[in-house]
């Protein structure tokens, strides 16, 4: 890394080497990385709401600047400026705690996800990335329980209670989901599973029940419609975050559009090829971006960019066309129909990898 | 891999600091009056046991340790207390005669451990990283002369890549037997559990469940019903 930037690397020249490999230059990346996950996340608020009028013949926002572009820095200055009002009832330590507790695993999770080819765009390669992604987004549950019960208000304790029940169901299948894309890749580390996918297939063929119940359960882990039931505002008022105003509001609302971000990440990263366009080590892989120097950096890096910015309007699409399921098939649509399906997945596909790899030696 | 930073003295001040606050928040786990309070310190003292784990290089463990601890077990606890709502527990004499013994227990507890750890004459762990597989079998082919007799067998091995892949050796291959019974063990106390915990409703009980969740009205006859079709 430092080879390839010379002039930035002098800079650090007093600094040991092993701590500007390990510590200085994934701080740069992360802070780089951060500013523009923020930007996006603010950015899809808008995109969400002009989709979703589009969807339902009707505008959306179009009034701040062009289209309504700069919507998205109106809304932030709006609620940075709001009245922040404490429930009287309330639990104040917690109740100050909980907006905090989602959005720090949900960034985090940025650290180990990789945006284009490495190691430029790869702030970290861990050998056990996917195990500590799913261990970071599965705490992100405590600000959604810890807000709700603290409010002092039924229904954000009744949104809390749904939200801990719904993620810790549909984070089983979550998992499960993965494991068919570990067997064929016989690694954890993200980089390893895409440079799998570019000397094969996508692994969506091979594993496309994986795909789909990975699909239903990002969409269930993040609260998004049709599984919204935390919030639903015709039962529960805004469910969670209730009571919640202003910037603490913000936070909660940060963190789940984060966490789609996150979610639409790994689904492209595991189960469609990543930053390449390659079929059989033919096409775009990783080895003939790197040759490209930055032209073909950034390539991949616009690659991952569309097939991440489909799944997020996937997740808008899903908003503007489902109807909201009831608690109860919900729970059943989880534990009946997901996590059988997820184990059978599992066994053939361990079946199949053993009869192929028999047959071909 | 080695110790990326290469320094002790960082390694060592986290494990002094983070080993406190384990310590200081398992404390506060019993002293809590409050069970949600106290559930919340239960959840930190595990992510400390997980920061730890990492920083001795065993990443996998400590991140299922994060992964099935903090975002399995600690929801349900927090669930559970939340939905039967407990109030915060009255305040309690804590020095008591009971509680006495208890300090007293503890004390020498940590008197043994401390002499024994000290003396060093303890076996050596099983799993000590030198006794871990740093080697798997690909595959072993015979080689055989002209006449189909077995000379030897060739085997082809390649190294345990990461810490995840050792687990699973341990795990998989050299225990395989603790291992299943291990989870038949568990799977008897979850049956258990479900068992002692269910009771029969009462028929008033009964009848307070709505229909279509007891299912004895289909969602299509339901559906009917409703649009008066």
């Amino acid at each position: 890394m430092s080879a390839t930037l010379p002039v930035v690397a002098s800079l650090f020249g007093s600094i040991p080497e092993p701590m500007v490999q390990w510590v200085v230059w994934p701080t740069i990346k992360f802070v780089i990385a951060f500013a523009i996950i923020m930007g996006i996340v603010a950015f899809t608020t808008l995109v969400e709401r002009r989709v979703l009028g589009f969807m339902q013949a009707r505008l959306g926002p179009n009034r701040v600047g062009p289209q309504g572009i700069l919507q998205f820095v109106a809304d932030p200055i709006k609620l940075l400026l709001k009245e922040d009002i404490v429930p009287a009832g309330a639990q104040k330590a917690a109740y100050f705690i909980a907006p905090m507790l989602p959005i720090i695993p949900a960034f985090l999770v940025f650290c180990l996800i990789p945006f284009g080819p490495p190691p430029t765009f790869a702030i970290t390669d861990v050998n056990v990335g996917l195990l500590l992604i799913l261990a970071l987004t599965s705490t992100g549950v405590y600000g959604i329980i810890l807000g709700g019960w603290a409010s002092n208000n039924k229904f954000s304790l009744l949104g809390g209670l749904r939200s801990a029940a719904q993620m810790v169901s549909y984070e089983v299948p979550f998992g499960l989901s993965i494991v068919g894309v570990l067997m064929l890749s016989g690694s954890l580390s993200l980089v390893e599973i895409v440079h799998r996918q570019e000397l094969g297939v996508w692994n969506v063929l091979p594993q496309l029940v994986g795909c789909f119940i990975f699909l239903v359960a990002m969409t269930a882990e993040v609260n998004r419609a049709p599984f919204d039931l935390p919030e639903a505002e015709s039962e529960l008022v805004a469910g969670f975050h209730t009571e919640y105003s202003g910037m603490k509001f913000a936070f909660f609302f940060l963190a789940e559009y984060a966490s789609m971000l996150v979610n639409a990440c790994l689904i492209v990263i595991l189960f469609f090829g990543g930053w390449t366009l390659a079929i059989a080590g033919k096409g775009l892989t990783t080895e003939t971006m790197q040759t490209m120097g930055w032209l073909g950096l950034s390539l991949g890096f616009l690659i991952f960019a569309a097939k991440v910015a489909f799944f997020m309007i996937l997740y808008i699409w899903f908003r503007g066309t489902f109807p909201r399921y009831r608690f109860d098939q919900l729970m059943e649509l989880g534990w009946k129909w997901m996590i059988p399906l997820a184990l059978v997945n599992i066994v053939v596909t361990g079946i199949v990898i053993l009869l192929v790899r028999n047959g071909g030696a | 891999m080695t110790d990326p930073l290469m320094l002790t003295g960082v390694s060592l001040a986290l494990f002094v600091i983070v080993g406190a606050i384990a310590v200081a928040s398992s404390i506060l786990v019993v002293s809590m009056r409050n069970p949600v309070h106290s559930a919340l310190f239960l959840l930190l003292t595990f992510l400390c046991v997980a920061i730890l784990f990492v920083s001795m290089g065993a990443e996998f463990v400590g991140a299922v340790q994060v992964l099935v601890y903090a975002g399995g077990i600690m929801v349900l606890f927090l669930f559970v207390v939340m939905l039967i709502n407990v109030k915060a527990l009255p305040k309690e004499k804590v020095f008591t005669a009971t509680s006495m013994m208890g300090v007293l227990m503890g004390v020498l507890l940590f008197i043994i451990l401390a002499i024994i750890l000290a003396s060093g004459t303890w076996a050596p762990a099983v799993n000590a990283p030198e006794n871990l597989r740093t080697a798997v079998v690909v595959k072993t082919t015979p080689v055989v002369d002209a006449g189909g007799a077995t000379i030897q067998t060739e085997t082809v091995t390649r190294d345990v890549v990461g810490n995840a892949e050792a687990v699973g050796m341990a795990l998989y291959r050299d225990y395989l037997v603790p291992f299943e019974v291990a989870s038949l063990f568990l799977l008897v106390a979850m049956v258990g559990a479900i068992v002692i915990g269910k009771r029969e409703l009462d028929a008033s009980e009964e009848e307070a469940i709505p229909e279509f969740i007891a299912k004895k009205v289909s969602d299509e006859d339901r559906l009917k019903e409703v649009t008066g079709a």
